[in-house]
Order: structure tokens, then sequence, then C-alpha cells
């Protein structure tokens, strides 16, 4: 720790540290543009001025370095004046565009113009000029705007890993391009927008919509992944107008990937908003009742065992706790949570969990992923996995992948081979990524759902943790087995077993005719095709997509934006949504509609407030009650069952096909489909 | 003076002819009075009546949808919409303003940066229904039309004085 005295202040910080963060540890405010904490120094905005003893001009605060005893200046008539120079350097070339740009009312520039800078100004000729560039359907280009700080730059080259954005040209010339007309290829490109200072990168899909002011703020949990990305939906009246990211070191820094930011504008289109009933191969709308008496009327007298119910990937646990708990009083042993047809061992949490946990990718120092794509799965993890990978320098962080060979990780990774049988090879020690993963400390094994969705999943799970035990990277303060999942509810629906019970059936089993009435909760991502015709299909959940085609009754839920709802990310860390908006029309919150049903067959769920329903996943589930999550190391090596289907040795599948239409909601939002006939598929797009 | 001198002047009507000569002084006076409706009153170029919304000369609006009037609007009597028009500019798809709850203070004109909105000199847009008192972007910009050459014309007078 180093001391220095700030205003007279006298404060420690690390060794290290720059001027500007012993002003922010002081509690001094310093304005400024390129500096940003989680990207490189820039020093280019010249904004962070402060004067140093001994110094004879004012410094750049943000680059230049602390000293024992050094004594810094906030506040002297020198840094003032300094501050004003610069923002009237800034603002001359700066457009008076404020009505009319989309950053009004959150732009750094206006407001330490109104803070720092001068009230009137003296320059009378022609401001500058620049053209806008094509950054794709996602951001929005002003660059007239543009201050030159270089943000956007580091981040993409940086955080999103696609050097794709740089400078041409120089001083006043200085333009910030893409160099060539196309779209920029990151699933992070949404967070140019946050970051940059000004107006000139701004939200497409959002452009003119509101203004910042009008906004109701909720905080929220992104769904569109297993990340548990924690966001604030900004809602105006009933529709939520756009997401950004909540700032959350544990989870995702302040990123948001572009699934979870633009998926917003499927949020009102093809919403269920009342029940229907299909009465002679047509669906008609119905009331409340009637869906209720329909149902009713087709379970009486049905044994348990020929129900089923199917949670889907978007759902909160509290729905996913009343329907387990409905299907309980029914008799019925058919749930499942897997519509992918996942395979894990149960016993143990730390078999199906991401137990390094996010900021432990940020220790390790040497990653296999196994049969996963996290660029698409989980674009905020992989900018951790980048970032580490970034900081840990030249041959710090080696990575190896076993599949995916044409992906582009954003990282340096060594593609082993495509098939399973890598791992055998690996734990014989055939390959020299062995040698790296056993000289490593901290080693991570990462298995995806490309692995575990196969008939051989849990015996390459159990080949994983074999081989992370074997590498050393389980022990009681590491704990190297990590799976990532795709889907938001899946954690929070093993913890709360909606897996099938002694003698129940699974997706595949309740598919083959296992069931004649099966219960979707928001499940619209497996075969629904092969429901057999004379099964009855009740679905319940938000948008019209593949599972409402195929229902004989509709029962309108909610959406992840209109209900209080606990979410377990991948690491299994349980965190709240809360309800942003109302739900339209006729559609009510999930666990309401499941706790009214049951009085209708008279099997009355016991709870009737969401505290109530709480309380009982807690006491299904200890875990929901933690208001922590602290990763774990474990003593016990012993490693998750091996399944009855040895490893195989066919090539890993992708599980995500297209990145931008992977669940109901973003097929429902234009932008999402503008972004995979641009991003997943440019032939199609060229050829229309 | 006393009781005698009252007593005196009650009998004199004094008082009566004091009042008697201001009515005949103000009865050669000119009128004050004016024949409403068909004769109106000296308006300030400042009046603060009846908004419109303003055209460029070319016929193109004048608003570009900053919301700054809905913001600072003390009765949140004004409700904006907006999207990109199809050349990408910034308009408003719905600008309506609820006279029933304007208070007419003019905080609209003077936040407007493009003197798009402005309180016109017309006062005389009372109704039979609180429903046409909903003034919507139509019934502005035809406002604005009506008016313009009004309007221009007191901005220019008021101009040295913002």
């Amino acid at each position: 720790m180093v001391k220095v005295t700030v205003d007279g202040i006298p404060v420690e910080v690390a060794a290290g540290s720059s001027a500007l963060q012993a002003c922010e540890a002081a509690g001094k405010e310093i304005p400024r543009f390129c500096y940003h904490e989680r990207l490189s120094v820039a020093g280019n905005c010249r904004m962070c001025l402060v004067e140093v003893s001994g110094g004879r001009k004012p410094v750049a605060s943000c680059g230049f370095p602390i000293g024992e005893g050094m004594q810094i200046f906030t506040d002297t008539e020198v840094v003032r004046r300094a501050r004003r120079a610069v923002m009237e350097f800034l603002l001359i070339n700066h457009p008076l565009d404020c009505p009319i740009c989309d950053q009004g009312g959150e732009c750094d520039l206006q407001d330490q113009a109104f803070g720092y800078g001068a009230d009137h100004s003296r320059y009378r000729e022609n401001k500058r000029a620049v053209t806008d560039k094509y950054l794709g359907p996602l951001v929005k280009t002003v660059m007239t705007r543009c201050i030159q700080c270089t943000r956007c730059i580091r981040f993409s080259t940086e955080v999103a890993g696609v050097p794709e954005l740089g400078g041409v040209s120089r001083g006043e010339n200085l333009e910030i391009t893409n160099y060539v007309e196309k779209a920029l290829t990151s699933e992070l490109s949404g967070n140019l927008i946050d970051i940059c200072p000004v107006g000139a990168l701004t939200s497409q899909p959002y452009a003119f919509s509101a203004r910042p002011w009008e906004l109701k703020r909720t905080d929220s949990i992104d769904v569109c992944d297993a990340v548990g990305t924690n966001i604030v939906m900004q809602a105006r009246g009933a529709s939520v107008l756009r997401i950004v990211p909540r700032i959350n070191d544990e989870v995702n820094e302040e990123w948001l990937a572009d699934k979870g930011r633009f998926v917003v504008d499927g949020f009102r289109r093809r919403r269920l908003d009342r029940p229907w009933i299909r009465v002679d191969g047509k669906l008609q709308p119905a009331g409340w009742q009637d869906a209720f008496a329909t149902i009713a009327t087709r379970l009486k007298g049905m044994p348990g065992e020929r129900i089923g119910a199917i949670a889907g990937d978007m759902c909160d646990a509290e729905s996913m706790m009343a329907l387990k708990d409905l299907m309980t009083a029914l008799g019925s042993p058919n749930i499942d949570c897997r519509q992918d047809g996942a395979q894990y061992d149960l016993s143990r949490r730390d078999f199906y969990t991401f137990n390094t946990g996010i900021t432990g990718i940020e220790e390790a120092d040497a990653l296999l992923i196994v049969g996963s794509i996290p660029r698409q799965e989980a674009p905020v993890l992989n900018a951790r996995i980048r970032k580490r990978f970034v900081d840990a320098g030249r041959g710090g962080f080696p990575i190896a992948m076993i599949g995916a060979p044409n992906a582009d990780p954003t990282y340096a990774a060594e593609v082993l081979g495509e098939g399973p049988d890598v791992l055998a090879r690996l734990a014989a020690g055939a390959l020299p990524f062995a040698e790296v993963l056993k000289n490593a400390k901290k080693p991570m094994v990462m298995v995806g759902h490309g692995a575990l969705t196969r008939p051989d999943g849990q015996a390459i799970a159990h080949a994983c943790w074999e081989l992370a035990v074997q590498v050393g990277a389980i022990g009681t303060d590491w704990h190297g087995f990590n799976v990532l999942h795709t889907a938001a509810s899946r954690v929070a629906g093993l913890d709360l077993g909606l897996v099938p019970g002694p003698k129940g059936r699974d997706v595949a089993g309740m598919l083959a005719g296992g069931v004649d009435v099966l219960w979707l909760l928001g499940a619209d991502e497996f075969p629904i095709g092969r429901i057999g015709p004379e099964t009855f299909v009740i679905y319940q959940g938000h948008h019209g997509d593949a599972g409402a085609a195929r229902a004989d009754v509709i029962l309108p839920g909610t959406l992840y934006a209109e209900k209080p709802g606990t979410y377990t990310n991948t690491e299994g860390r349980v965190q709240q949504a809360f309800r942003a908006v109302m739900p339209p029309g006729d559609a009510r919150e999930d666990w309401r509609i499941l706790r009214a049903f049951s009085e209708v067959v008279d099997h009355k769920l016991p709870y009737d407030t969401i505290d109530a329903l709480r309380a009982r996943m807690v006491r299904a589930n200890p875990v929901f009650g933690q208001a922590q999550w602290a990763r774990s190391g474990t003593s016990d090596t012993t490693g998750p069952q091996a399944g009855n289907t040895p490893v195989a040795a066919d090539a890993f599948r992708p599980v995500i096909a297209d990145y931008y239409l992977t669940h109901a909601v973003c097929r429902a939002s234009p932008t999402m489909e503008t972004c995979s006939g641009i991003y997943v598929h440019p032939a199609n797009q060229a050829a229309e | 003076m006393g009781t005698l001198s009252k007593a005196a002047r009650s009998m004199l009507l004094s008082e009566l002819v004091a009042g008697m000569g201001v009515t005949l002084k103000a009865f050669f006076k000119p009128k004050a009075t004016i024949n409403y409706p068909y004769e109106k009153g000296v308006l300030s170029p400042r009046f603060r009546g009846e908004h419109a919304l303003r055209r460029y000369p070319n016929g193109e609006e004048r608003c570009i949808a900053c919301k700054l009037c809905e913001a600072t609007c003390p009765a949140e009597a004004i409700t904006i919409e907006a999207e990109p028009r199809d050349d990408g500019s910034r308009r408003t798809t719905r600008y309506d303003i609820d006279m029933t709850k304007c208070i007419y203070c003019g905080l609209c004109e003077e936040a407007c940066p493009v003197d798009a909105i402005v309180e016109g000199p017309n006062y005389e847009f009372a109704t039979e229904t609180r429903e046409e008192l909903m003034y919507n972007k139509d019934k502005l910009l035809a406002n604005g039309d009506r008016w313009e050459s009004v309007l221009a014309r007191r901005l220019e007078l008021d101009a040295p004085y913002r």
C-alpha cells in the first residue's frame, strides 16, 4: 500500500494504482471520458487533469502512477482552468444536437460540460463532419458526435475479442471505423452503446423511443442464457423499452450479451394474453374458468402416471416448484425440466454446477472446454475467460477445446479433437495438453451441453470428472469441475427435483406415448412434433410459439419481466428478479395459475403468497434460502455416475444452431430476426 | 367646525356634487370598455394562449421529439412518442396536449430548442366537450399553419428580450 494525500485527505491505495484511483479512494470526483475501469488506459481525452506536488504542469491522472507521499490536488485554479480548456476543445467539433441525440440525459459529455465547462463557446469556424459507419443492425452510429476517446476500440479489442474497430488518420481527422462496411461480429456489441460516453454509438432498435428520465427502472435477471446476468429493465407505461446491464463483479461485471439486451422488442409481440381452448381442431378464445374446467374434465379419472409435465428454459423457480407440487398432488412421477435431454448425476450439486465460479476463472491457470462453445452459450462468461487469457499474458492461461473446430472463441485455444475419445487420450497422457493440465495449479475442466445432451452424456461427465481428479483440479480449496448450462431455469429445476421420479418418464419417454396429458410450462425447445396425436397438451406460457401451436388448452402466463422470480445461474447462484411491468390482458403469474388450477382439481397447493411459496422452496432445497453464493471445494473426489451408455466416438455437435433465435421470445423479436439474417444466415440475406 | 359644518355640508350635498363631478369628467373621456367579441383588446407579444406546432417555411415540421417540453411541463399535460421517420430523422408519432391540464405557464415554449411548440395569441378556443380539449399533433400543426404569420411576428418582436 502506498500513502498519498488528495486535497489534504490522506488515503492508502495499492501500489501501482493511478492518481485517478487514489482520488476516487479519497472520494473526489474526477471527470473523464477515455478512462474506463475495465479497459486499458489510453490517456487521450485529457479531462482527468490534476495537479501533483512537484509537477510544473497538470498531469492526466488516469495514467499517472502514484508514488509514496505524493500530494494530489484536484480543485486548484490551475486544474479548473485546465478542465475548462479541455472541455472547450472537446466541444469545438462536437455538434450541439443534444435535442435529437439519444444519449441526451445520460451523456457524460453533457453532464461534464455542465459541471466543468464554460458557459459559452468562442468557436465561430465550421465544425468537422464525419460520415456515419455501418456497424450492423444493433449499433447506430452518428460519428460526428465522436470525441475519439477510443473506448469502443479498446472494448472490442480487449473485452469482446473481435478487433474490428480502429482509428484512421490523425489529430482532428481521426475517425473510428471498422475499415470495411461490415456488421460487428460480436455477441457483446451492445455494450459499445453503454461504453460510449457520447451519442456516437447508440442503440439502433431503441432509437428515439424514450428519454432516460421517463423510464422506470427495475432490477432483474437475464434468462436468455444461464449466466444470470444482472440487468435493469427500463419501462415506460406498460412496456419495457430497453434492458441494460447492472454492475455485478461476481457475475457479469458490467457486460450484457446482445440477446439479453435486444430481445426486448419481442416482449409485446405474439403474446398469449387470454386462455384458448381447442374446439374441433381450432383454438377458440375462452375464459379462465372454462379453460380450467376443460382440463379438469380431461384429468378426471386419469391415473397419475398418464400425466406428464415439462418445464421450459426460461421458467422461474417459483413456477417450477408449483408445477412439481401440482404433479405430485396429481400422483404423477412424470416431470422433467431437461427439454434437451441432458443427463446429469443429481446425487451431488457439484456434479451439475459451475463450481469454479465465474470469478474463479480469473484464478485458473489452464482450461479444458469439452463440448461447448461458450462464446455462443454464455457470451458474458466467455468474456471472463478472455479477460483471464489477456491478463495472464502469452502462454499464461493455456486453453484447449474438444469439439467445435471452426468456432472462433475470441482467444487462442488449441483444438484437441472433435469427439470425446480425446478425453481418454488426455487421461492416458498421450497429448501434450495433459502435461499442461497436470502442471497447472488451478486447472479447470468445463463440460458443455454439446456433451451432456448426447446419449453418452453421463459417461462423458464422468470421464471429465476423472480427468479433473487426475490433474488435481478437485480439492478442498479449488473445484475445477464445471458444467456450463445454456438454460436459465435448469439449475433451479434440478435443485427442486424437476426430474422423473421413481418409474417416471423423462421427456423422451413422455413423447414416446408414455402420457395422455402433457403440461408444458413454457416449453418450446423440444421436438413438439413427436407428441402423440392423442395426447392432450396444456401449454402454459407467454409466447405463441411451437408449444402453443400444438396445445389443446393455452393458459397465458408471464414473461420474466412481468413477475417476481428466482433464478439460479449455472454456478448455482440464486438471484431474484422483480416485476417491471404488468402482464398483458388476462395473463397471470405462472405459479398463481398453477395454484388456482390446483383448487379446481381439489388438490389445493398449500401456499397463497409468493413468500409462502418461497418458504416452500427453501424446504425443498435449502440453497434457495442462502443469501450469498460462495464457491467451495470438496474433499470427496468420487465422480458422478457413468451411466449405462459407454462413451461413443462421434464428434460433438454445437448445442446452439442460431445464437439469435434460441427461445420463444427472441423468435418473436424483429431485431433478433434481423440479426439472425445478417450474422447466422448471411447467404439467405444476400439471396433475398 | 364640528357638528355645525358637518350639517352644512350635508345640507348642501357637497359630496354628491363632487361625485357627480368625477362622473362628468369620465363622461367626456374615451370609453374603456370594448364591444367584445366585435372588438378586442391589445395583446402583448408574450401573451400565452392556445398552443401551436410550427413548421419551417419549406413545410417541414419543426418538432424534433426532444421531449424537453414534456419534461419541463409542470402540469404533465404533454405526451410525446417518437420514432425514426422513414428518412431516419427524429420525429414525433404522437404529440398530445391535454388543454384541461395545461396551466399556460409557457415553460414548453421556453424549453423548445427549435421554436416548434409556441403559445399563440388565441384565447378563444372554448369547447362544448372536454374531449375537444385533448389536442393531438394534427390539431396543433393545424393551429400552427393557421397562425403562422402572427406567431412569426410575435417571436420577432420578443426576440430582443430573449
